[in-house]
């Protein structure tokens, strides 16, 4: 069968594949040491379960989920932990992140694992499997399929399995296609129970015709009625879900749609086959194909185990001396390695070693001169010479509107740009920019709220405040009121236009007379027992008070004179 | 760090310029069998200015020389400046009306890529406004038989403003066809007069509809090298057709054919040379087709009623302004989002 | 003449009506501009405007009392942002008041004497401890304002600059510079 749509534009960049499919999947030799980033997937970062020295077992989970979207991440081989710290990963920050480092023991111990009947086992359960043994999606983008093979307000007419495989020099999933592909369609299989579709539409690119060959023999052997698998032509990014469910069903997905929102929804061949192993073998998923090319003796595809560091692996490839870099990916998207110790991560479909003559640097960018041969190459049809000009000019709100996050940042504007601008680096700046300021203006908000309620509490407490004080007042003057009623009142009323010393010395004089009056309206009440003498001598200390307290009121008024 | 897209196709600005050039030799070549090789002369002037001028600019804009000098746009300015203006026009001219467009209309607008307005046209605006009757003053095709300077003579004209004895710039030039059907139409004669006079060939000017064709292969290169879509040559030419073929079919005394329209004046080097200039025409398909069919409606309306032989270059001007407003219109539908509701 | 009058004053009944109309139809509903200005603001009220607070500038901004450039932490692209939404001319910061970088408070556990001084300071509640306990910052919550540096009698709060990490790692503006050459 063949495809029956097409995207818009697309490139055509040299494949350069046939390099690295000559021979067939290789297996490593066990590396010296596996650096394994508890990140390697869409979502919150897998929590580590394992202390440093602690023995673990091939496929024992050393990262466990931390909510809902995360996943797991297991112990490639048994061994010794010997580090859990920040270590340099394959991302475009060149930024550490925290990854556990095994020395293997050389025995290669499995944990104890068993499969389940898939179709005697619950979809809640199956789901928890491919959850519990890690397994996202392989053809790069890491997310989740326990979450992906899930649909329960839509209905799924139609999945896809993607092998399409589209960038150059990628040949991962074409070796896996041609040597494995029974075990892909029984994940496949099971993927599609979980979903409840009525087919699955098998999408590989023409250039694959032993893919191809070997999948569609696959399909009658194993009996599968409800598989198709169509051949698209090649033209990249065929490979990208939203490309690839276009050419397969004509629908498209608009950004920020979920394709199951459009009964449709997508799997790499890779995951498929990952899927399998997990739910028939129980074995997480611990290794995964890599296409080792580029700058190297021998370009080929090895089974890599995860945390594989990547010059161990580029050795055993025959690395040339003359690398500069790697990339990890194709070269249309890839990520250039911020170094060759980083370890292998379930995204790494192809590591391409680098040489200056095999990717010159970039010429330098001229003006652009709005000749839309981006526009016309973009498979999100937008119109990349317009989101230039507004990422440059970081006039943001504008290039949103002109559909910014639409752009799957695929890079044909880049490469087919004439004056050389790297277009997709504005994109990715501009988004990262936007997303940045829509967290500032988060933390923005959630700090005017906490400091306008800190406000209403600090006005609220003294308003509580006040309110006890008014009520003490209060009592105080009714107890006022109460001894005014039988002495007179010895403050005089402030005037208005009283003097603040004036008022004080008032308030004073009247805090003072209060006293006096108390000390003289308060009759003693231990004196009933007393003695003559003890009165004598009570009356006589009183006196002595008073002229104390005369000679004391003398000098206020003299001071106030 | 480096970042991702690793590789590029192997084109350039400066590439695609060329290639555009080259698909003015066809015109530039029946050009010379024709009328001989002064054109040639002017193109040289024209380049040489146009190179001087896009230096010196890039010097006191303080922009490196080297990327911008060999991008070839200013070499393509000069060209279509060059075959826009008649050959024998002094060398002044051809220095002013280049040194104006490099100068003004392409550096002072922020220098490649953001100039609003196509510099080859205003440069001729400039020269049709400022020095009217050189502009008018074309060379005869030889077919025609009349008195023939010899190229010695065209350089002396060109460089000196000196005539042979006896000879007067009247006796050795001519209107263009489009003109002298003008001044023949004011003068009360009909269309099939007009075409009955020996400066028209089979379907417009002896020789100049010929250079037309030449212009129009080259077209074809262009297209076929997918340097520009076929939006704009089409419509533009079909909009030409469209209405000059409604005023003929209603009043064919008055209004030559639809034909005539397309293979005089600067509609084939228009349609495939001046309209596709990607700086300053819109960047959508719909935008293109709605910026040629107005330059196409604009370029008749002017040639028949306007006050100038020729309506290309201000049909372009006018269209130039447009540009930011057609493509704010026309923005097109991205992928997943044409069915209405989003 | 009567003619000509009554056109006219048919125009203007008529022009007057649609006005009118337009008025009610389009009427601007209240124009919250100290709201919008306190969006703008970043929020970290650290007072540094010599206002106490952000909306407290925000007002005085509406009522047109204060310059747009007096908030350090917003940046040279707040003052942008107000300079657009109030439809003033961009004016850059005074001397002495450099955009920092943005960091976070911090408390020195083991030199605090719990006087709780600085929870009193804190504008947006970030600090938590009790009397004659230790005090924490929620970094989350802080906004680098420093109010709380100077009433701390011991001298045990700090400002750390957000270092950048995998987390909040952003994309560079792209530089490819065209090479000046000859």
């Amino acid at each position: 069968m063949k495809a029956a749509f097409k995207f818009h534009g697309g490139v055509h960049p040299p494949t350069h594949k046939t390099e690295s499919t000559r021979t067939p999947i290789a297996q490593t030799a066990l590396p010296s040491k596996l650096v394994i980033p508890l990140h390697q997937h869409v979502g919150a970062r897998a929590k580590p379960v394992v202390q440093v020295g602690e023995h673990v077992l091939k496929g024992q989970m050393i990262g466990k989920p931390e909510g809902r979207l995360s996943n797991a991440v297991h112990a490639s081989t048994s061994g010794t932990v010997s580090a859990i710290d920040l270590q340099l990963v394959a991302h475009h920050s060149g930024q550490p992140d925290l990854c556990v480092t095994i020395v293997p023991d050389g025995r290669d111990e499995w944990i104890a694992h068993t499969g389940v009947d898939y179709k005697q086992t619950a979809h809640t359960e199956l789901r928890h499997l491919l959850r519990q043994a890690g397994v996202v999606g392989l053809g790069g983008a890491v997310f989740p399929s326990d979450l992906k093979a899930y649909s329960n307000k839509h209905k799924i007419k139609t999945m896809v399995l993607n092998g399409a495989e589209c960038e150059p020099y990628i040949t991962c999933d074409d070796m896996l296609m041609r040597e494995r592909p029974a075990d892909i369609l029984r994940g496949a299989e099971v993927l599609r129970e979980l979903l409840y579709a009525e087919e699955i539409l098998i999408g590989i690119e023409d250039n694959k015709p032993e893919a191809i060959a070997a999948m569609r023999q696959a399909v009658i052997d194993g009996k599968h009625e409800h598989m198709t698998v169509v051949a698209v032509p090649t033209v990249y990014p065929s490979g990208g879900a939203k490309q690839l469910m276009r050419i397969l069903t004509g629908i498209e997905v608009a950004a920020g749609v979920r394709s199951t929102e459009k009964g449709l929804q997508c799997f790499n061949v890779a995951t498929a086959y990952s899927a399998w192993r997990a739910i028939a073998h129980g074995e997480p998923l611990l290794s995964r194909i890599v296409t080792v090319t580029g700058n190297v003796a021998h370009a080929q595809n090895f089974e890599v185990l995860l945390g594989t560091p990547v010059d161990e692996l580029m050795a055993q490839a025959g690395s040339r001396p003359d690398t500069d870099k790697h990339i990890m990916g194709g070269p249309m998207m890839g990520v250039q390695l911020p170094s060759a110790t980083v370890g292998i991560t379930k995204a790494a479909n192809c590591i391409i070693a680098s040489s200056p003559a095999l990717f010159p640097p970039p010429k330098p960018a001229l003006p652009c001169i709005r000749c839309t041969r981006c526009a016309e190459v973009c498979p999100a049809e937008l119109q990349p010479q317009d989101l230039y000009w507004f990422a440059k000019a970081n006039n943001f709100g504008k290039a949103q509107e002109f559909h910014l996050f639409d752009c799957i940042e695929c890079g044909a504007c880049t490469y087919v740009c004439p004056s050389n601008i790297p277009l997709v680096n504005y994109y990715r700046y501009a988004k990262s920019e936007i997303w940045a300021r829509e967290q500032e203006a988060q933390a923005a908000e959630l700090a005017r709220e906490r400091h306008e309620f800190r406000q209403l509490r600090i006005e609220r407490e003294k308003q509580e405040k006040a309110e006890k004080l008014a009520q003490k007042e209060k009592a105080a003057a009714v107890a006022k009121a109460a001894s005014d009623a039988v002495q007179m009142p010895t403050a005089t009323p402030l005037g208005p236009n009283a003097d603040p010393d004036d008022a004080m010395q008032l308030r004073i004089d009247a805090a003072l007379a209060r006293a006096k009056e108390q000390a003289s309206a308060a009759h003693p009440k231990n004196t009933e027992t007393l003695t003559p003498q003890q009165h004598a001598e009570i009356a006589e200390a009183d006196a002595r008070r008073a002229k104390a307290h005369e000679m004391a009121l003398s000098d206020a008024e003299q001071k106030s004179e | 760090m480096w970042i991702s897209p690793f590789i590029t196709k192997s084109n350039s600005v400066g590439e695609i310029m060329f290639k555009v050039m080259l698909a003015l030799i066809p015109g530039i070549a029946l050009y010379v069998w024709y009328f001989g090789p002064a054109i040639l002369v002017s193109l040289t002037l024209a380049s040489l200015t146009a190179l001087a001028t896009e230096a010196a600019m890039l010097k006191l804009r303080e922009r490196p020389l080297k990327p911008f000098l060999s991008d070839n746009s200013a070499l393509l300015t000069a060209w279509l400046l060059a075959l826009s203006i008649p050959p024998l026009a002094p060398w002044w001219m051809v220095v002013v009306g280049t040194a104006f467009a490099i100068a003004v209309s392409k550096h002072l607008y922020g220098g490649l890529g953001n100039n609003t307005f196509n510099p080859a046209m205003i440069g001729y605006a400039v020269l049709i406004i400022s020095f009217p009757v050189h502009m008018t003053h074309w060379l005869t095709p030889h077919a025609l038989g009349g008195i023939e300077l010899s190229f010695a003579e065209q350089l002396s004209y060109i460089f000196k403003g000196v005539l042979p004895n006896g000879l007067t710039l009247d006796a050795v030039t001519m209107a263009t066809p489009l003109d002298t059907l003008k001044t023949q139409l004011h003068l009360g004669l009909s269309v099939h007069d007009i075409s009955d006079m020996p400066i028209y060939g089979h379907l417009a000017g002896k020789g100049s509809e010929m250079v037309a064709l030449g212009f129009a292969i080259g077209g074809v290169y262009l297209l076929l090298n997918r340097i520009i879509t076929w939006h704009l040559p089409l419509a533009y030419l079909g909009a030409l057709f469209a209405t000059a073929g409604i005023f003929h079919l209603v009043d064919p005394t008055h209004y030559v054919t639809p034909l005539f329209h397309w293979f005089s004046g600067a509609a084939m080097l228009g349609a495939f040379f001046i309209l596709t200039d990607p700086v300053t025409s819109p960047t959508t398909a719909k935008g293109k087709i709605i910026f040629a069919v107005g330059a196409g409606v604009l370029t008749y309306l002017i040639r028949a009623f306007g006050g100038f032989p020729d309506g290309m270059a201000f049909a372009t001007l006018f269209m130039n302004i447009c540009v930011p407003l057609i493509d704010a219109w026309t923005q097109p539908k991205v992928f997943g989002k044409k069915g209405g509701k989003q | 003449m009567i003619a000509a009058l009554l056109v006219m004053i048919g125009i203007a009944v008529f022009l007057g009506a649609v006005l009118g109309f337009s008025a009610i139809k389009f009427k601007v509903q209240g124009n919250p501009l100290v709201e919008k200005i306190d969006a703008v603001l970043p929020q970290t009220q650290c007072g540094q405007c010599g206002f106490p607070g952000c909306k407290p500038y925000a007002e005085a901004l509406a009522k047109g009392e204060a310059d747009i450039n007096k908030c350090p932490p917003g940046g040279e692209e707040g003052i942008h942002k107000l300079a657009d939404l109030l439809g003033k001319e961009f004016i850059p910061f005074g001397e002495g008041a450099p955009p920092k970088a943005k960091s976070v408070a911090f408390i020195d556990e083991s030199t605090c004497i719990g006087c709780t001084l600085c929870i009193q300071a804190c504008p947006v509640d970030a600090i938590v401890g009790a009397a004659k306990q230790m005090h924490t910052i929620i970094a989350s919550e802080c906004t680098g304002c420093e109010l709380c540096l100077a009433p701390c009698p011991v001298d045990c709060i700090s400002m750390l600059p957000i270092a950048e990490d995998i987390t909040n790692w952003k994309w560079r503006y792209p530089v490819f510079p065209i090479q000046a050459t000859i």
